[in-house]
C-alpha cells in the first residue's frame, strides 16, 4: 500500500501542478515532496528487516493477456533508493524555490514526475512495468534539461536522450528476449525471469544488453561521454536529479536485473573482468579529466563520474562487501553530490562565474559557507567518519577481495580526488580575494535550512551507518542466493 | 576510571562543537578557556586511567560503544582499548596538548582567528585519542586519517597566503598517499585473519609462520602509511612545507603527537612485525636513512622552523630505526621524550619568533639570550636534550636505540651515532646563532624585543622539567639493575614479541664503551658548533653564496621537492591534460559523436533514393513485386 | 454457362497474364498520367477477368462477389485519382508524370 502511495502521490500532484498557475505551485510541490518523505522514512522504519522478501507488495493483473502485472513492492535495496530519493526531492524543489524560474508550474511538475519514475523504477517488480518506469524517468530531466538549460541545451540534451534510448532499447530486447523464454503462459515478472534456466552461451549475450544499458546510465567508461555536457548544462535542480538520484539507477539495475537474471555472464571465464576493468578504469579516468577541468561545476560533474565508476566496481566484484558498500555509497554520494552541486551553484549565482581561475577569497567573505564547502567536500573523498566513508571502505574491500590489484588502481581515486577536491577548494575559496569575491555573501537562513539537514545526515551515516547496513544484508544476501539459483 | 574512557576523546569534541558552533556568542578568552579546559579534562581522565592501569593485574581493558560498520562477515565497531601503551600515548597527547593549548592562548592572543585556531586544535586531539584509543585498525585508520584533516586545517591556517595553502595541500595529499597504503593493508589483515580487531588478529597471527608472505605485504603496506604520516623517507617532503602553520601547530602535531601516529602503529602491530623480520629490516634501513639524511639537510637550513623541522624528521627516523631493530620499548621510550624536548623547542621557538615580530630568520637574530632569558635557559635544554647529553632525556631514549641498532648489526649503530653528530651541530649552531653574539635584526625588532608572557613560559618550563627528568623513566640496566621502569610498564604489549626479537645480549662492557663513545663525539660536534658560531663569530652565509657541491646540495635539500615535482606533479597534471584533451575529446567522445554522425551521413545518401520521380517509384515497385514472387516462386 | 467451360482454363490465364503485362508495361512506360491511370484499371480487370473464370471453373460463387468488391472499389478509386488528377492539371497545366517530381527528401 505504502509503495503505491509513494508512487501515486507524486504522479498525481505532478499532472495537477501544470494547471495551476502562481507561486502557490512551489508551496504545493514542496509540501508533496514533504509528504512523500514521511512516506519514505515510514516505510523505512516500519521494514521488517528479518524479511529478505520484496515488502509492501501490490499485485494487480495488468494485461492479462501478456502476463504483465502491476506489480510493485521494497527488498532493502529498494528502501534505501527509495529513502534517497524522497530525502533528496524536497531539498531540490527547496533550492529550486530560491530562484525563480519561467514556467515554474511545469518545472514543479515535470520534478515531481520525475520522482514518480524514480519511485517507480526502485519498486518495480514486474520487468516490462520496471522498464516502463526507465523510461519515464529519462521523459522529465530531458525536458528540464532542455527548457531552463545553458546555452548548449539542444544539442547536448539530445544526445543524452539518444544516447540513454539506445541502451535501454539493448535491455527491451533482452527483457523480451527473456520473457519469450518463460514457460507459457509467459510472464513478465522478474522473479519469472530469475527463475529461468538459461544456457552459459545465452547469459553471455544477453549480458551485454542489459550491460550496455546500465553501463550508459551510470555511466560506466567508454559510455560516459554525455555526462559533463549534461551535468554541467542542465540547471541546478536537473543536475541534482541526474547525478544525486538517476545515476544510481543504472547501478539498481545492475544489482536487480543484470547481475541475478545473467550471473553467468559475470563469470569470471566471460566477461566480469573485463566489466570490473572498465568500471576501474572508468574511475582513474574520470578521476585524471576532473583535475583538469577549469570550471567547477565540470569538475564535479566528472568526479560525480569517478564515485559511480567505483560504485559500479563494487558492484561488479561481487562480493558482500562490495554490494553492501556500492548500495550505502550510493545513499552517501547522492546526499555529497547534492551538496556540491549546490554549493557551486550557490557561488556561480552570487558572482556569476564558475571559472576557478576568477574565483578566489570566498572564505574570507563568507566563513559559514566555507566550512560548509568543506565538510561536503570532505564527505566526497571519504573521510572517515563521513558518510563517504563508509560506503567508499567498503567497496574497496570488496574490490580488494576480487582482486588486490585492481583495489590498489582503484584506490587511487582516493588520492586524485584529494588532489583536484584541494585543488579547486583552495583556487575558488581560499587564497586572497579576487574581482569577483566581493559580491558573495555568506549563507542566509533559507540556504542554511537546506545544508545543516544534509550535514547532519553526512554525519549519522559517516558515525552510525548501522540502520542502512542491516537493511540492506538480507537483501544483499538474497541476490546472493538467486545468483547461486540462477547461475546452475 | 575505565568505563568514563569514552570521556576522553569526547570532551575535545564537545570542545570543538562549542567553539566551532558557538564562536559569535563566545568571547575570544572564553572560547580559548573553553578548548584548554576540555583537554585539560581529558588530560585528568587520562592520568586516572593510567594509575588504574598501572594499579591492577588485567592490563588491558576493552570498552565497546557501538558497532560501526558490519555487513556480511565483516564487522567493526567503535571501541576503546585501553593498555599501558594506549595509555602512555594518552599522556602525551593530552598532556603535552593542554601545555600547548596554553601556550596558545598567549601566542594566538591577537590573532583575528583565535576562536577557530582553538576549535581546530581541539579537533586535532579529538582525532588523535581516536587514532590511539580505537581497538581495530579502521578505528586507527579513522583517527589518522582525522589527524590528517586537522593538520591540513591548522597549516593552512591563514588561508589568505596561496603558499601556505599549497603547503596545506601537500601535506594532506602526500598524507592521502600513505593512507592508500594503509587501507589496502587494513583488507589484507581482514582477509588474513578474518577480522581487524587487534585482538583477534595479534591471537591469530602467533598461528602463522614467520615470514609468511601475507604478514610480509600487510605489514609493508601499513609501513606505508606510516611513511607518509611520519614523514619518512620517501614521503617525508610535506614535513617541513607543514611549518606554513602557527608555531604552537607544528610543535603539537608536527613534532610530539600525530607525525608520531606511524611510531605508535607498528607499536602496537608488534607482534606483526616480529612475524615479519623483512618488513623490520625495511623499516630500520628507511628509519636510519632518515635520520641521516634529514639532519644533514637541518645543517645548512637558516629558517629556525624548518632546522627543527628536519630535525623532527630526523628523530623520527630514529623512532623507526629503534622498531626496526626491534627496540619497541626505545621507539616509544624515544616518542615520549622526544615530544616533550621536540614540542619545547618548537614552543621556544615561537617564543623567539614572537619575540622578534614574527621573523623566522636566524641570520637576522643573535644575541637575544639576554633579552629573552626564560626562553634561551628553556632551550638551551631542549638542544641539550636532543642532543643526547646525559643525563637530559634524550641521553637515555638514544641511548637505548643505539644499543639495541648494535646488537643487531653494527652499521645501524653507526647511522645512528651519524644522525646523532649532526643533530648535537645543527642544534648548538641553531642555539649560538640565535641566542649568542649580536643582534643582527633591524632597530624596529630590537625596540621590540621582549619576552613572551607567563601563559608561553610556563609551558616552556613545565616542558623543559619533563624534558630534563623524562629519561630517568628509562634507565639501562648497566647502571641501576631494574632501572628501566617504561620496559616493566609496557612489557605486557611487547611481550608477544620477545620471542621474535634475534638480537644478542651484549656485554656490559661493551655497552659502556658505546655509550661514552657517542657522548664523547656529540660532546666534540658541541665544541667544534661553539667554536665555529660563538668564538669566530661565523654567521651562516646567504643562500645565493654557498660554496662547493655538497653545501649547495644541502642547501637545496637534495633537491628532492624539484625531483618529486618533474617526476611525478607535472607528469600527472600533463596526464590528466593528455586524458581530457586528446582520449576524451579526441577519443571516447568523437567515436560517440563519430557514431551519431555516421548514421546522419548514411541517411543523407540513403534518402538520394527519393528522386520524387513517379515513374522510378512505380518502376521500383514493380521489379520489387516481381523479386518478392520470384523469391517466393524458388522458395517453394 | 456452357460456352464457357468450353473453353479451356488456359486461356483465360493467358489472357488476363496478357492484358495485366499491357497494363504494368503501360504504368512504367507512358507518362500521361491518365494513361497510367487506364493502365492501373486495365491490371484490375485482369485480375476480375481471372477470378470470374477461376470461380466459374471450380463452381464456386465466391471468387465472383469478390469481383464486385473489385469493382465498387476500383470506381471509388477512380473517382478518387481523377479528382486528383484533375487538380494536378489544374495546378501544372500538364498530367505528365514527369513533373510530379516534389515528393522527395
Amino acid at each position: 500500500m505504502i509503495t503505491t502511495l509513494l508512487l501515486v502521490l507524486p504522479l498525481i500532484v505532478g499532472i495537477s501542478l501544470f494547471f495551476i498557475k502562481g507561486n502557490s505551485v512551489k508551496t504545493i510541490a514542496l509540501g508533496a515532496s514533504v509528504a512523500e518523505l514521511v512516506l519514505g522514512v515510514t516505510a523505512f522504519l516500519q521494514f521488517d528487516k528479518a524479511n529478505v522478501n520484496a515488502q509492501y507488495v501490490t499485485n494487480i493483473p495488468w494485461i492479462k493477456s501478456m502476463g504483465i502485472n502491476f506489480h510493485l513492492g521494497m527488498d532493502g535495496i529498494s528502501l534505501i533508493l527509495v529513502l534517497l530519493t524522497t530525502v533528496l526531492v524536497p531539498f531540490i524543489i527547496l533550492v529550486a524555490n530560491r530562484k525563480e524560474y519561467a514556467n515554474q508550474s511545469t518545472l514543479y511538475a515535470l520534478i515531481l514526475l520525475m520522482q514518480f519514475g524514480l519511485v517507480g523504477v526502485f519498486t518495480a517488480q514486474d520487468a516490462f512495468l520496471f522498464y516502463i518506469f526507465w523510461e519515464v524517468a529519462l521523459i522529465p530531466i530531458y525536458f528540464i534539461a532542455l527548457i531552463w538549460g545553458g546555452a548548449e541545451k539542444i544539442r547536448i540534451t539530445f544526445k543524452f536522450f539518444i544516447y540513454t534510448l539506445a541502451g535501454s532499447l539493448l535491455m527491451l530486447a533482452g527483457l523480451i528476449y527473456l520473457y519469450l523464454q518463460t514457460p507459457v503462459p509467459h510472464n513478465f515478472s522478474i522473479q519469472a525471469l530469475y527463475d529461468l534456466q538459461l544456457t552459459k552461451g545465452t547469459q553471455s549475450w544477453v549480458f551485454w544488453l542489459f550491460f550496455l544499458a546500465f553501463a550508459i546510465k551510470m555511466p560506466v567508461f567508454p559510455f560516459h561521454s554525455w555526462l559533463a555536457d549534461t551535468y554541467t548544462d542542465a540547471p541546478t535542480p536537473g543536475t541534482m536529479l541526474l547525478s544525486g538520484i538517476m545515476s544510481k539507477m543504472g547501478v539498481y539495475g545492475a544489482i536487480r536485473i543484470l547481475l541475478p537474471m545473467v550471473p553467468q555472464g559475470m563469470h569470471e571465464s566471460l566477461w566480469g573482468p573485463t566489466v570490473i576493468t572498465l568500471a576501474v578504469i572508468g574511475v582513474i579516468y574520470a578521476s585524471l579529466m576532473a583535475m583538469y577541468q577549469k570550471d567547477y561545476k565540470r569538475l564535479i560533474a566528472y568526479s560525480s563520474a569517478a564515485h559511480v565508476g567505483l560504485i559500479a566496481a563494487g558492484v561488479f566484484s561481487i562480493t558482500d562487501t562490495g554490494l553492501s558498500g556500492a548500495i550505502v555509497q550510493m545513499f552517501a554520494h547522492g546526499i555529497s553530490a547534492f551538496g556540491l552541486f549546490y554549493m557551486v551553484s550557490i557561488l556561480e549565482e552570487r558572482t556569476g562565474t564558475r571559472q576557478l581561475d576568477q574565483l578566489g577569497g570566498i572564505r574570507i567573505v563568507a566563513p559559514v559557507y566555507a566550512t560548509v564547502f568543506m565538510i561536503i567536500m570532505m564527505a566526497s573523498i571519504a573521510l572517515p567518519l563521513t558518510s563517504g566513508f563508509v560506503g567508499e571502505f567498503l567497496l574497496l574491500a570488496g574490490i580488494y577481495e576480487y582482486n588486490e590489484w585492481l583495489a590498489g588502481i582503484a584506490g587511487l581515486s582516493t588520492i586524485l580526488g584529494a588532489v583536484y577536491m584541494l585543488r579547486s577548494y583552495q583556487s575558488a575559496i581560499l587564497g586572497d580575494k579576487t574581482a569577483v569575491s566581493d559580491k558573495f555573501f555568506d549563507l542566509v537562513w533559507q540556504e542554511k535550512a537546506i545544508v545543516f539537514p544534509l550535514i547532519i545526515i553526512i554525519f549519522v551515516v559517516g558515525v552510525y551507518p548501522k540502520p542502512l547496513l542491516d537493511v540492506i544484508e538480507p537483501a544483499v544476501k538474497n541476490i546472493f542466493t538467486i545468483m547461486e539459483v540462477t547461475k546452475k | 576510571m575505565k568505563e568514563l574512557i569514552w570521556l576522553v576523546p569526547l570532551l575535545p569534541l564537545a570542545g570543538f562543537l562549542i567553539v566551532s558552533l558557538g564562536k559569535s556568542y563566545l568571547s575570544k578568552n572564553l572560547s580559548g578557556i573553553i578548548a584548554s579546559t576540555m583537554v585539560l579534562g581529558s588530560f585528568l581522565l587520562a592520568l586516572g586511567i593510567f594509575f588504574d592501569i598501572s594499579g591492577s593485574k588485567e592490563k588491558s581493558f576493552t570498552v565497546n560503544l557501538f558497532e560501526w560498520i558490519a555487513t556480511g562477515d565483516f564487522k567493526v565497531n567503535i571501541a576503546f582499548l585501553i593498555d599501558p601503551l594506549s595509555a602512555i600515548m594518552l599522556l602525551i597527547i593530552t598532556g603535552v596538548g593542554f601545555l600547548i593549548h596554553l601556550y596558545s592562548m598567549g601566542y594566538m592572543h591577537d590573532d583575528e582567528g583565535y576562536a577557530k585556531f582553538f576549535s581546530y586544535l581541539n579537533l586535532f586531539v579529538f582525532f588523535m585519542l581516536l587514532l590511539v584509543l580505537g581497538d581495530n585498525y579502521l578505528l586507527m585508520f579513522a583517527g589518522w586519517e582525522g589527524v590528517g584533516l586537522a593538520s591540513y586545517l591548522l597549516i593552512g591556517f591563514w588561508f589568505k597566503n596561496s603558499s601556505y595553502n599549497d603547503a596545506a595541500k601537500k601535506a594532506f595529499i602526500v598524507n592521502r598517499i600513505g593512507d592508500l597504503g594503509f587501507i589496502l593493508g587494513i583488507f589484507l589483515i581482514y582477509i588474513t585473519f578474518g577480522s581487524i580487531q587487534y585482538s583477534n588478529v595479534f591471537s591469530e597471527a602467533l598461528n602463522l609462520k614467520e615470514s609468511e608472505p601475507a604478514i610480509v605485504a600487510a605489514t609493508l603496506l601499513l609501513f606505508i602509511g606510516a611513511m607518509g604520516k611520519s614523514a619518512q623517507i620517501p614521503l617525508y617532503t610535506w614535513l617541513p612545507d607543514a611549518m606554513a602553520g602557527p608555531t604552537p601547530v607544528s610543535a603539537l602535531i608536527h613534532a610530539a603527537t600525530m607525525v608520531t601516529a606511524g611510531v605508535y602503529m607498528i607499536a602496537r602491530s608488534n607482534i606483526l612485525y616480529s612475524l615479519s623480520p623483512e618488513t623490520l629490516q625495511f623499516v630500520a634501513i628507511i628509519g636510519g636513512v632518515t635520520a641521516v639524511f634529514a639532519a644533514s639537510i637541518g645543517i645548512f637550513q637558516n629558517d629556525i622552523k624548518k632546522v627543527l623541522a628536519y630535525s623532527t624528521v630526523s628523530q623520527l627516523g630514529y623512532m623507526f630505526l629503534a622498531l626496526g631493530v626491534g627496540a619497541f620499548t626505545g621507539g616509544v621510550f624515544h616518542l615520549m621524550t622526544h615530544a616533550f624536548f621536540k614540542a619545547l623547542l618548537f614552543l621556544g621557538a615561537g617564543s623567539v619568533i614572537h619575540a622578534m615580530s614574527g621573523e623566522q630568520d636566524i641570520r637576522k637574530m643573535g644575541g637575544l639570550r639576554k633579552k629573552i632569558p626564560v626562553t634561551f635557559i628553556t632551550f638551551l635544554i631542549g638542544t641539550i636534550a636532543i642532543s643526547g647529553i646525559p643525563p637530559f632525556s634524550g641521553f637515555f631514549s638514544k641511548d637505548e636505540i643505539l644499543a639495541h641498532a648494535y646488537e643487531v648489526s653494527p652499521f645501524f649503530w653507526v647511522l645512528g651515532v651519524l644522525g646523532s653528530m649532526m643533530t648535537t651541530f645543527y642544534m648548538f649552531r641553531l642555539l649560538f646563532v640565535t641566542f649568542f653574539g649580536s643582534f643582527r635584526g633591524t632597530e624596529e625588532q630590537k625596540h621590540h624585543l621582549h619576552e613572551s608572557p607567563k601563559t608561553m613560559t610556563i609551558p616552556l618550563i613545565v616542558l623543559a622539567v619533563l624534558a630534563t627528568i623524562a629519561g630517568f623513566a628509562g634507565i639501562p640496566d648497566i647502571m641501576v639493575h631494574d632501572g628501566h621502569w617504561l620496559e616493566s610498564f609496557l612489557h605486557p604489549v611487547f611481550k608477544g614479541s620477545e620471542a621474535f626479537t634475534h638480537g644478542h645480549k651484549m656485554s656490559h662492557s661493551m655497552e659502556w664503551i658505546l655509550m661514552g663513545a657517542t657522548v664523547l663525539i656529540t660532546v666534540l660536534m658541541l665544541l667544534f658548533a661553539y667554536t665555529k658560531f660563538v668564538k669566530n663569530n661565523n654567521v651562516p652565509a646567504g643562500d645565493e653564496k654557498k660554496q662547493g657541491f655538497l653545501p649547495n646540495l644541502l642547501a637545496n635539500k637534495y633537491y628532492v621537492d624539484e625531483l618529486y615535482n618533474a617526476i611525478i606533479t607535472k607528469p600527472l597534471n600533463a596526464l590528466s591534460g593528455f586524458t581530457y584533451k586528446f582520449m576524451e575529446l579526441k577519443g571516447v567522445d568523437f567515436i560517440v559523436n563519430g557514431t551519431g554522425n555516421a548514421i546522419v551521413w548514411i541517411s543523407g545518401v540513403a534518402r538520394r533514393v527519393q528522386s520524387g520521380n513517379t515513374g522510378f517509384y512505380i518502376f521500383a515497385m514493380v521489379v520489387s513485386i516481381i523479386v518478392i514472387l520470384v523469391i517466393n516462386l524458388f522458395n517453394k | 454457362m456452357e460456352t464457357l467451360q468450353a473453353i479451356p482454363l488456359n486461356h483465360y490465364i493467358l489472357l488476363s497474364a496478357a492484358l495485366f503485362s499491357i497494363g504494368v508495361m503501360g504504368v512504367l512506360l507512358r507518362r500521361n498520367a491518365i494513361i497510367i491511370f487506364m493502365c492501373i484499371e486495365l491490371m484490375l480487370n485482369a485480375v476480375n477477368l481471372l477470378m470470374v473464370a477461376f470461380s466459374a471453373h471450380h463452381g464456386d460463387g465466391k471468387g465472383q462477389v469478390f469481383v464486385f468488391f473489385i469493382m465498387a472499389v476500383a470506381a471509388a478509386e477512380v473517382a478518387v485519382g481523377l479528382s486528383i488528377l484533375i487538380m494536378i492539371h489544374r495546378n501544372t497545366n500538364t498530367t505528365d508524370i514527369g513533373f510530379l517530381n516534389k515528393l522527395k527528401f
